[in-house]
């Protein structure tokens, strides 16, 4: 029996009886899915307790020509950025010159999946949500569109959908009048790829600017390379603890 | 009221000739999987509760293997259009829509959900537009068993 | 000295004349609202980087001149001041009128108009915008029955008392609310400040004011009633220290802004850089909004004349849109500094000064929600007994007016 997290009682009830008598209904689905082979690997449901996840990015291996990640989230998640200020855009590249010195530098900039989220926070209808493992959502079936969390939000991290949207992947929904952001291809974790569509892509250009892992694991990769060398966060300053780090700014 | 509505509508269309279904009743075309064991009649009056339901244990929680999954509705319940994809929910021939246009209840999901599975998904066979009295007759005959 | 009597406005085609342009400019706010939602906020100039525009401007202003328009029912029930007790139902319905066109544009504005109930049973008490929420329910409940004690025979003065109490207070707690959704946004340098707050304060008791007494020379005009010149003059005065209290905070604001490094150049770029929002500072909100109008509302030959106390009004009004366009646009087109200490540049506008053109369908939208209050204020005070009749300045006690 699973329960989620915010349920209303009386759901709880009614699931119950659909339970007693639906037990068949999942594994019969669930050859039905087999049928028409969607699925994929089997995995754990449900995310990770006690996880944190995160990623860590080295912006002295991001060149600022390369832009792998963008396109890769942008196919993974079916926004499409053609130039207008309307457009959405989950992950953008940042090119950065140092006022005093004039040195440059490049890094892509998305949702920092804060700890304290201000958009999480200032959201009316609780829509902006941080999951259990750290990850920053908007829920689109309660989000109004009201834009308070742009507002909010440090990072200019999310996007508001401006107009109707049509043939969306379907692993992430994605509709006019809300407000969305990067999900760190929650859809992957879920599933137990252990990855993101960004990450993959950097690795597979061979720079290895990004790795994805879980911070409160202390065996992973990225728990690793965050206690061993120096990674900052954006706007340190606000104190949010963002589950996005940054080397060699 | 609305279960009464639809045991009405199922009752008719059972005893009816095909016919009457023709004429006054919504043309569902036949989905693809396996029927539900609960029955027609439960997920007609259901469906919309569990759909709720179990969205946010994939939104909340992660829980993916659930019940009322819109992506596995929209997957198995596939209807060929004109170009040999499925049909989008912009069709009034869409599974969704045969029922919904005609009992005139307006739903968002498709404003953010994709209408029907993508490309990489689409299944092997896809029944095709029923329309023809026969089709649902004999749909009618296999989910009433 | 009369007894004031309040009656309902008389069926005049001038009265169903001015009844009609506001629903004109309400229908039309109402067709630009299905269009923007069948097209989605494409076709508006917002867009992802300023995320609320000329619609909130208009919004904010009216919800923040509701709590402003109460105040002038306050002065008499809360602070003894009885020669303003005649006009008090008047504020009343005006403050609840505006705070309803106020919130009409606000939720008509939302991305999912239609899912607006979501707002009431999905909660997040961590949010300023749901307190509101609250709040501006709330203000409609509370005033609605300090009208009753107002307007009810027989009601125990102490019940006035107290009810006009309660609305004092929940009107401060309102627009301390309606500021610190922008003093709480601690990322954006424009904002993230208390004084945020305090200000709006000041700012709806100037424009809350100045919407009172332009409704009340309007409705006294063309129904041929008296505002007594007496107390206009001293509520026009009373105006005036309003404004100068908004252009207070408006200098504390900006210098304490510049005494701090890290917000020098947001304050060169609005008050000397901006382009139109450094125009809209210094034309439309310091000196249309405040120096002009000050110098109407106080000069003594001048603020006795109902023409000149008209045009005060006007600009108070048009200079508080300024401001609000000042804080509300302009905030959001400095460019949000991610990475202090760089110059960046990206393909999401970072660096750059967001551009914002405001379209004829939002322009509509607003001016529908001032039209939509209008309309309120107007149906009520023709088939209520709100405004006096017989409101001159023999039946005003001078005595009372003294400060």
């Amino acid at each position: 029996m699973i329960i989620p997290t915010k349920e209303k009682g009386a759901d709880i009830s009614r699931r119950d009886l659909l339970k007693s008598g639906g037990a068949m209904a999942t594994v019969t689905l669930a050859s039905g899915v087999t049928l028409m082979s969607f699925g994929g690997k089997a995995a754990a449901d449900g995310l990770k307790p006690g996880a944190r996840w995160g990623l860590l990015i080295d912006a002295g291996k991001c060149p600022e020509d390369c832009s792998a990640c963008v396109s890769a989230c942008s196919k993974e998640h079916g926004w499409e950025d053609n130039g207008l200020d309307t457009d959405p855009q989950w992950i953008r590249k940042v090119t950065l010159r140092e006022k005093e010195t004039g040195r440059e530098n490049s890094l892509p900039v998305m949702c920092q999946h804060c700890d304290e989220p201000p958009c999480v926070d200032v959201c009316p209808t609780g829509a902006s949500f941080k999951r259990e493992d750290g990850i920053v959502l908007v829920n689109r079936h309660t989000c109004i569109g009201c834009r308070y969390c742009m507002m909010a939000c440090p990072f200019k991290a999310r996007s508001f959908v401006h107009e109707p949207v049509t043939d969306q992947r379907t692993d992430s929904p994605r509709g006019n009048g809300t407000v969305e952001g990067c999900n760190m291809c929650v859809h992957k974790i879920d599933r137990g790829d252990g990855t993101t569509a960004c990450v993959e892509a950097c690795q597979a250009t061979g720079n290895n600017a990004m790795m994805f892992g879980d911070l409160n694991d202390p065996e992973s990769d990225i728990a690793i390379a965050v206690s061993t060398y120096a990674s900052v966060e954006l706007r340190a300053d606000l104190g949010l603890n963002l589950g996005v780090r940054y080397q060699n700014i | 009221m609305k279960t009464l509505l639809v045991s009405v509508l199922m009752m008719a269309a059972l005893m009816g000739a095909p016919v009457l279904a023709e004429g006054l009743l919504p043309n569902i075309p036949a989905a693809l999987g396996e029927p539900h064991p609960e029955g027609n009649e439960f997920w007609r009056v259901n469906h919309p509760a569990i759909l709720s339901h179990d969205r946010d244990l994939t939104v909340l929680d992660g829980i993916r293997d659930i019940d009322g999954s819109i992506k596995t509705c929209v997957a198995c319940h596939a209807v060929e259009g004109p170009d040999a994809a499925p049909l989008t929910v912009a069709s009034p021939e869409h599974a969704c829509r045969t029922c919904h246009d005609y009992t005139a209840v307006k739903i968002d999901c498709f404003q953010c959900h994709n209408s029907r599975p993508e490309a990489g998904d689409w299944p092997a066979v896809l029944p095709s537009l029923g329309g023809t009295p026969e089709s649902l007759h004999a749909y009618l005959e296999r989910i009433s068993q | 000295m009369e007894r004031i009597t309040y009656r309902e406005l008389r069926s005049t085609p001038k009265v169903w004349g001015v009844m009609a342009l506001c629903a004109a400019f309400v229908g039309a706010a109402g067709l630009s609202v299905l269009y923007i939602e069948h097209h989605g906020h494409i076709v508006t100039g917002m867009n992802n980087q300023v995320v609320w525009g000329l619609p909130h401007v208009f919004a904010i202003f009216l919800i923040v001149a509701a709590s402003g328009a109460l105040n002038v029912s306050s002065i008499g029930s809360v602070f003894g001041k009885m020669a303003y007790k005649p006009v008090a139902r008047l504020a009343n319905v005006l403050a609840v009128a505006l705070l309803m066109g106020g919130l009409a544009v606000l939720v008509l504005d939302l991305g999912r108009p239609d899912r607006l109930v979501m707002a009431m049973y999905t909660y997040n008490f961590t949010s300023i915008f749901a307190w509101n929420i609250l709040l501006y329910t709330g203000f409609m409940g509370v005033v609605a029955v300090y009208l009753y004690t107002l307007m009810a025979r027989g009601v125990d003065p102490r019940a006035l008392k107290a009810a006009s109490l309660l609305a004092f207070v929940w009107r401060l707690a309102l627009t301390t609310g309606t500021g610190s959704i922008f003093g709480w946004l601690v990322a954006r340098t424009a904002y993230d400040s208390a004084i945020m707050a305090p200000m709006f304060i000041a700012m709806s008791f100037s424009f809350g004011m100045a919407m009172f007494m332009l409704v009340m020379i309007l409705t006294t005009s063309i129904t041929r009633r008296v505002y007594s010149p007496e107390l206009r003059t001293r509520q026009a005065r009373l105006l005036g220290v309003f404004v100068a209290a908004v252009m207070y905070f408006v200098i504390v604001h900006h210098l304490s802004n510049i005494y701090l490094a890290k917000k020098g150049a947001y304050e060169s770029w609005i008050l000397l850089n901006g382009g139109v929002y450094t125009k809209l500072f210094w034309i439309g909100q310091v000196l249309l909004g405040g120096i002009i109008p000050m110098f109407l509302l106080f000069h003594p030959k001048i603020d006795t004349r109902k023409s000149y106390v008209l045009l005060a009004a006007l600009l108070v009004v048009l200079g508080g849109l300024a401001q609000l366009y000042v804080i509300v646009v302009g905030g959001q087109a400095f460019p949000l500094e991610i990475f202090p200490g760089f110059e960046v540049s990206s393909s999401f506008s970072d660096g750059v000064v967001n551009a914002y053109t405001p379209t004829l369908l939002e322009l509509s939208l607003g001016l529908g929600g001032i039209a939509l209050a209008l309309m309120i204020a107007g149906l009520a005070m023709k088939f209520l007994r709100i405004v006096p009749e017989n409101l001159s300045d023999d039946n005003v006690d001078p005595s009372l007016l003294a400060d």
